[in-house]
């Protein structure tokens, strides 16, 4: 849960989109405005908050909120 | 034949106000922008004093996401640029939109990032450089963000000419408009550079003033004691209009667009030549594009920085250019209050001049007390006077030898 919760505040704050809009199903660029640049430097504030690295061919995938709680799941595992 | 070109919509902000009527009532009231930086902790440093935009919430205009990625300069040319368009009246559709340009001018453009970024990359390395790195310190995106927030399709162009950036942007948006590229042009300049970076940079030209106990009348020009200049931020933009477009809607005109020169020194990367050749050649450029006299100029908005050379220079300049009529110029830099705004200077000093010649009254220069023997002209000190000013020149003049000069006229119909 506090993966989740954390998570949905950096991302809120990152493409200033309201946080009920920040539900697992949300594409980034579908439906939370972001661009290939603000994806970016939402990965990089991810890498911060959670103190870890996440390599480009992994970042490429993570299209959705749910993809990247599951991801910073993983490997803070 | 060349169109004519008038100006209808003004926006500053600026060190001495946040828009443009507080600006030009404080400027002509001889009011101050200059104080100890603010921004960060300049304690350290050997200049501590700048002409900061005071009062200035980013979130008062811009969404959390976009102040994020907007340069300072940047979000000083969109400000402007925004009250500028309200002022007009004209509102830009999908329809106009390509008959409309974006044309500003930037000495620097992003340093405070730069400055920020370069200290992560040593720190901590390329990975946690923003991918927004580039594109908020590239110095045409005051130019470009104004075409995407505001929707303008014609030119979009930057012009990069140090001090003279600003006023070089006007001349070419008056020109743009003049040969037809476009009918309307968002024009002006804005800059920024308020770190230490900017500072260091400058004290080590010794150019800046270091009256740093007594900011107020740090910027003297033409003063005996003047001792360089201080280094101000914000931007000024205008609206120029195709004269005939400007009539069909009904807008009202500050003045119009008579006139504007080139030239380049040819002399020194930073100092002009001592007999102010560069700027002759640039003024007498400006009278010959607006088929004036040296007579037919009333007042000058100086490039006046507060340099020892420069305003000796720049008076010179005008004595040779104007001969006896120099003495009935009224001359003033309103730079003794904005301090330099460095790319954004020529913005702000066209929207001061057409302001001049819209209400018919010369702003001072301020802290003028002790005139340089070799500065001896009207330099309208201390007070602003109400005067005629049928003609009005604005100068500037940048590192790199580069000059830039416009003319403008009161709005006559016919004439």
């Amino acid at each position: 849960m506090a993966v989740e919760q954390k998570l949905i505040d950096i991302i809120a704050e990152q493409l200033s989109v309201d946080k009920a809009k920040v539900v697992p199903g949300a594409s980034f660029i579908d439906d939370l405005g972001a661009d290939s640049l603000d994806l970016v430097e939402l990965i990089m504030a991810m890498e911060e908050a959670f103190d870890i690295e996440i390599a480009d061919e992994v970042a490429e995938k993570i299209v959705t909120v749910q993809d990247a709680i599951d991801h910073i799941k993983k490997i803070s595992e | 034949m060349k169109r004519r070109v008038v100006v209808t919509g003004v926006g500053l902000i600026s060190p001495v106000g946040n828009d443009a009527a507080t600006s030009w009532e404080a400027l002509c009231a001889g009011k101050s922008g200059i104080a100890p930086i603010s921004r960060y902790d300049a304690s350290g440093q050997g200049v501590r004093i700048a002409a900061e935009v005071k009062g200035y919430e980013p979130d008062d205009y811009f969404e959390t996401k976009e102040v994020r990625h907007l340069e300072l300069f940047v979000q000083y040319a969109l400000v402007a640029a925004r009250e500028a368009l309200r002022d007009s009246g004209f509102e830009i559709t999908p329809e106009n939109a390509a008959r409309v340009g974006s044309i500003v001018g930037c000495g620097m453009g992003g340093l405070p990032t730069i400055e920020k970024y370069i200290q992560i990359l040593h720190e901590r390395g390329e990975r946690r450089i923003t991918p927004f790195f580039i594109p908020m310190v590239i110095p045409n995106m005051g130019a470009g963000q104004i075409s995407i927030f505001y929707g303008t399709k014609g030119p979009n162009l930057s012009v990069t000419t140090a001090c003279a950036a600003g006023t070089h942007a006007v001349g070419e948006a008056f020109r743009s408009i003049s040969y037809g590229d476009c009918d309307l042009a968002l024009t002006g300049g804005s800059e920024s550079v308020i770190c230490p970076m900017g500072f260091g940079g400058f004290h080590a030209m010794k150019a800046l003033s270091t009256r740093n106990d007594d900011p107020a009348v740090a910027s003297r020009p033409f003063d005996r004691d003047r001792d360089g200049f201080v280094i101000g931020e914000g931007g000024g933009i205008l609206l120029l209009e195709e004269l005939e477009h400007a009539k069909r809607r009904g807008a009202k005109i500050y003045a119009e667009m008579a006139g504007y020169g080139l030239s380049g020194d040819a002399h020194h990367i930073a100092a002009p030549p001592e007999d102010g050749a560069g700027a002759i050649l640039c003024m007498q450029a400006a009278l010959a594009d607006a088929g004036l006299q040296p007579t037919d100029i009333d007042y000058v908005n100086a490039h006046g920085t507060s340099t020892p050379l420069n305003d000796v220079v720049e008076t010179r300049a005008l004595k040779a250019v104007f001969g006896e009529h120099a003495a009935r110029l009224a001359v003033s830099s309103t730079k003794s209050m904005t301090g330099h705004l460095l790319g954004g200077a020529g913005g702000v000093e066209a929207v001061v001049t057409a302001l001049s010649v819209k209400h018919q009254f010369a702003p001072p220069t301020a802290n003028l007390e002790n005139p340089d023997p070799e500065c001896d002209l009207d330099y309208v000190p201390g007070k602003g006077r109400a005067m005629p000013i049928r003609v009005a020149m604005s100068n500037s003049f940048g590192f790199g030898g580069t000059n830039a000069v416009i003319i403008m006229k009161r709005y006559e119909e016919g004439a």
